[in-house]
């Protein structure tokens, strides 16, 4: 199937929504806050991948009548598709960024998701420098739900990518979506502990600073760390990982994500906590980080930033 | 009184128990129909009535029916929705409340010209003693055999149940209903895929409102091209509209589709005009979530033409200077009401009952309701109207499921209409303070 978007045009198989073929073609990649190849069911919900359908298909060539989730939406033969050739499309997202921002405590400075974070990215490229936001912003009181995850429920953005991964990868599911609205958090049932074998994926899935690692909780700023591929024999993962150090110390363990912020694998909680020596692991190579993260900026091994080509023709008033 | 199809024998002796019911003619359909006719038949004969769905969004209901996936042995559902929560909106109720044996006869003849085994109604939970109501009339039907297996010794069997929401505006939502029936969170579905595809467990589903399905009764007892012929236009049949407000006779009526606007409001045997004499200022035809009209626009179409009740009429001029039909909830607001509270009001509505899904929603509710709150109690600045319009126009069309356009419809079109309300309240902060105080336009507020 044909697909056209941003005037670029690529062969996809029937079946890809529009945000893989865009992928595939890995320019003006729209953003996705809630969208996670690996979950089933993800994404929808964020709003960030809108994108205009001008042509709906060959057969079909009428507009759709409302901006689409990509993410969502599967192409049809001869689609065409705008992204950031849309005004419309931008301004949507500038909207939706806007929403996403309004209640989120932007305590950057003292969180470890700062630098890895989705919602820095996406503030970055179509955020107001300013909030217009004038009211006390929801404050959610923090739970504990066990001893290696910390949960801060003020930085979540409801994309539901932990409930998937409770649901999807662990045989029992022990939180959910309590309340309704603006109101609507994430909890466990009666503040019970998540404790299960692979609990520690919904670190690696949160695209903000809602769910951190204790165990790595204020050592390092991640810039500071330097990703490393390793793997041990698991026998309850893959045990592909990165280990991020900082000196000979191993801060962290994660799974190892690719160009789309997407974990490979998800690995397991004794992989993930529990391994912090170099012992532990047979070590492979240095990380490539190819988002534009500032982690990137450390190394020159790492891919430059691919910075919107159509972005940076925007006028710089706002 | 016009036609009345559906209140027809409202009053007439215990018209809520079955056997009142049948002496009135009920259950008339069932030997019509069942085994009778094809279930293709049936569904032909509401196309040709044309009755569009009564849930809102007007949806042609025969056409709905045939969109329902047949290539599949999987059994299919009819979904009544009963979860009436729009503000302004009560008019299923009546209908259940007093002839709850209308809807089971819909029912049964929509269930066997859809192939449903088994159906459901779902109800809002705040209305536990109509369900009571219901549940007592099912039984009834039980007994005289249509329900259950073999109704009337035509072949045909089906189940129907009552099932209670537990207290949430979006259940109404037909996804949102869906997930609510199957036990989980009440959180609307993605589409595609529709419910006429994959539904409830997955199954071939059509969700209908009350009156929608109450109107087939009518249309299978006189035949479709009878019921085609009362309304006007592509709006035909009659419509229940539960008319609220400044108006004096606040209450449901049925009306026929086309019945000028005028008339219905000013006329005695409607709502008998506005209360204590009083000039009216403005009127949501459809329940909260559609634009609100001026009375500059309310009784004339932006081409001079007298505007009517209908789907059509109701919208011309798109929402410039339209508005829409919707569920029938007809609100009156006289010269007296202020637009900028009754804005909150439903800011405030929508703010609650968001799901809380999507972000433009979940975050958009929130800021219309806290920033409508500080213009209506004297805080407000100038730019916030321009705040307002950027956040409306955020939310719209960039939901999942259209609450977020219901969400932001009402302060579009307050701000499009009554701009110099908003004005006025920010510009005057120290008289909108006090509780009564609302907008004149022949005061001189240079001097404040
Ligand atoms: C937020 C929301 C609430 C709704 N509430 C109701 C409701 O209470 N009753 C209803 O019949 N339809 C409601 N609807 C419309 C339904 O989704 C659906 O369109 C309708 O039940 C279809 O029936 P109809 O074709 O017979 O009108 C609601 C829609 C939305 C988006
Ligand atoms: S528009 Fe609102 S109610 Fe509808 S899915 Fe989104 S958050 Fe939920
Ligand atoms: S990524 Fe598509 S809606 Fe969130």
């Amino acid at each position: 199937m044909k697909v056209t978007i941003d005037d670029i045009s690529i062969d996809v198989p029937p079946g890809t929504t529009i945000l893989e073929a865009a992928r595939m073609i890995g320019e003006n990649v729209p953003p996705t806050m809630c969208y996670y190849s690996k979950l089933e069911g993800s994404g929808g919900k964020c709003r960030s991948c809108l994108v205009k359908v001008t042509k709906g298909s060959e057969k079909d060539p009428r507009p759709m009548p409302k901006l689409v989730a990509s993410c969502r939406t599967n192409v049809m033969d001869g689609m065409e598709v705008k992204n950031t050739t849309s005004p419309e499309v931008l301004q949507a997202r500038k909207s939706v960024t806007e929403f996403l921002l309004i209640n989120h405590p932007i305590d950057c400075p003292v969180c470890d998701q700062a630098g890895e974070c989705d919602l820095q990215d996406l503030s970055y490229e179509h955020g107001l420098s300013k909030s217009r936001y004038d009211f006390k912003k929801r404050i959610f009181d923090l739970i504990d739900i066990g001893e290696n995850i910390q949960m801060h429920m003020t930085r979540c953005i409801m994309c539901y990518r932990c409930v998937m991964v409770a649901d999807q990868l662990t045989p029992e599911r022990v939180h959910g979506v309590l309340n309704r609205g603006e109101a609507s958090e994430i909890s466990t049932y009666i503040q019970k502990a998540i404790d299960n074998e692979f609990s520690g994926n919904m670190i690696d899935v949160c695209p903000v600073g809602a769910l951190t690692d204790k165990t790595f909780r204020f050592k390092s700023r991640v810039w500071f760390t330097k990703p490393v591929y390793a793997h041990r024999d698991c026998k309850t993962c893959s045990g592909k990982v990165t280990l991020w150090y900082q000196g000979a110390e191993v801060l962290r363990v994660t799974g190892r994500k690719n160009k789309w912020h997407e974990v490979e694998e998800f690995i397991c909680n004794d992989c993930r906590f529990h391994k912090k020596n170099t012992e532990d692991w047979v070590i492979e190579s240095a990380a490539t980080i190819s988002r534009h993260s500032v982690i990137s900026q450390n190394l020159n091994v790492y891919e430059k930033p691919v910075i919107h080509k159509k972005l940076q023709e925007k006028p710089k008033s706002e | 009184m016009g036609v009345q199809l559906l209140l027809e024998h409202l009053n007439k002796p215990e018209i809520n128990t079955i056997d009142g019911y049948i002496k009135q003619g009920g259950y008339r359909t069932l030997d019509k129909v069942l085994g009778k006719m094809t279930p293709d038949e049936v569904t032909e004969e509401v196309k040709t009535a044309g009755l569009r769905g009564r849930g809102g969004a007007g949806f042609p209901t025969g056409m709905k029916w045939s969109f329902l996936d047949k290539s599949t042995d999987k059994p299919r559902y009819l979904l009544c929705n009963a979860d009436e929560s729009e503000p302004g909106t009560f008019k299923d109720r009546l209908l259940m409340e007093k002839i709850p044996h209308l809807l089971i006869e819909g029912m049964i003849v929509s269930s066997y010209a859809l192939g449903c085994r088994t159906s459901y109604i779902y109800i809002r939970g705040e209305y536990m003693f109509i369900l009571r109501i219901l549940e007592k009339a099912i039984k009834e039907a039980y007994a005289k055999g249509f329900l259950g297996e073999n109704i009337k010794g035509s072949g045909y069997s089906l189940d129907l149940y009552v099932h209670p929401g537990a207290g949430a505006y979006i259940c109404g939502e037909e996804t949102a209903l869906i997930e609510s029936l199957e036990g989980k969170r009440g959180n609307p579905r993605i589409k595609p895929p529709f419910p006429a595809v994959s539904g409830l467990w997955g199954c071939p589903t059509i969700v209908n409102n009350v009156e929608s399905i109450a109107a087939v009764v009518p249309i299978l007892n006189m035949g479709g091209s009878e019921y085609a012929k009362i309304g006007i236009g592509r709006s035909t049949g009659t419509k229940l509209i539960s008319a609220s407000g400044n108006i004096n006779k606040p209450g449901v009526y049925e009306i026929e589709l086309g019945l000028p606007v005028e008339e219905f409001i000013y006329s005695d045997e409607y709502c008998g005009g506005i209360k204590g004499g009083l000039d009216i200022k403005a009127c949501v035809p459809g329940g909260s979530s559609v634009p609100i009209l001026p009375k500059s626009l309310l009784f004339k179409e932006s081409n001079g033409n007298p505007r009517l009740m209908s789907y059509e009429s109701l919208s011309e001029g798109g929402f410039e200077t339209g508005s829409m039909l919707g569920s029938g909830g007809f609100i009156v607001y006289d010269e007296k009401q202020c637009i900028v509270k009754n804005t909150w009001t439903f800011a405030r509505f929508y703010h609650h009952e968001s799901c809380g899904q999507c972000s433009p929603c979940r975050e958009g509710t929130i800021w219309l309701d806290k920033v409508l709150y500080n213009i209506e109690h004297g805080l407000g600045k100038e730019s916030d109207i321009d705040l307002l319009w950027d956040i409306q126009h955020g939310i719209e069309g960039n939901t999942i499921c259209p609450l977020g356009d219901a969400a932001a419809w009402p302060v579009a079109a307050a701000i499009r209409h009554f701009r110099h309300e908003f004005e006025y309240h920010v510009k005057y902060p120290h008289r909108v303070k006090d509780d009564d105080h609302v907008y004149q336009p022949e005061m001189n507020y240079t001097t404040a």
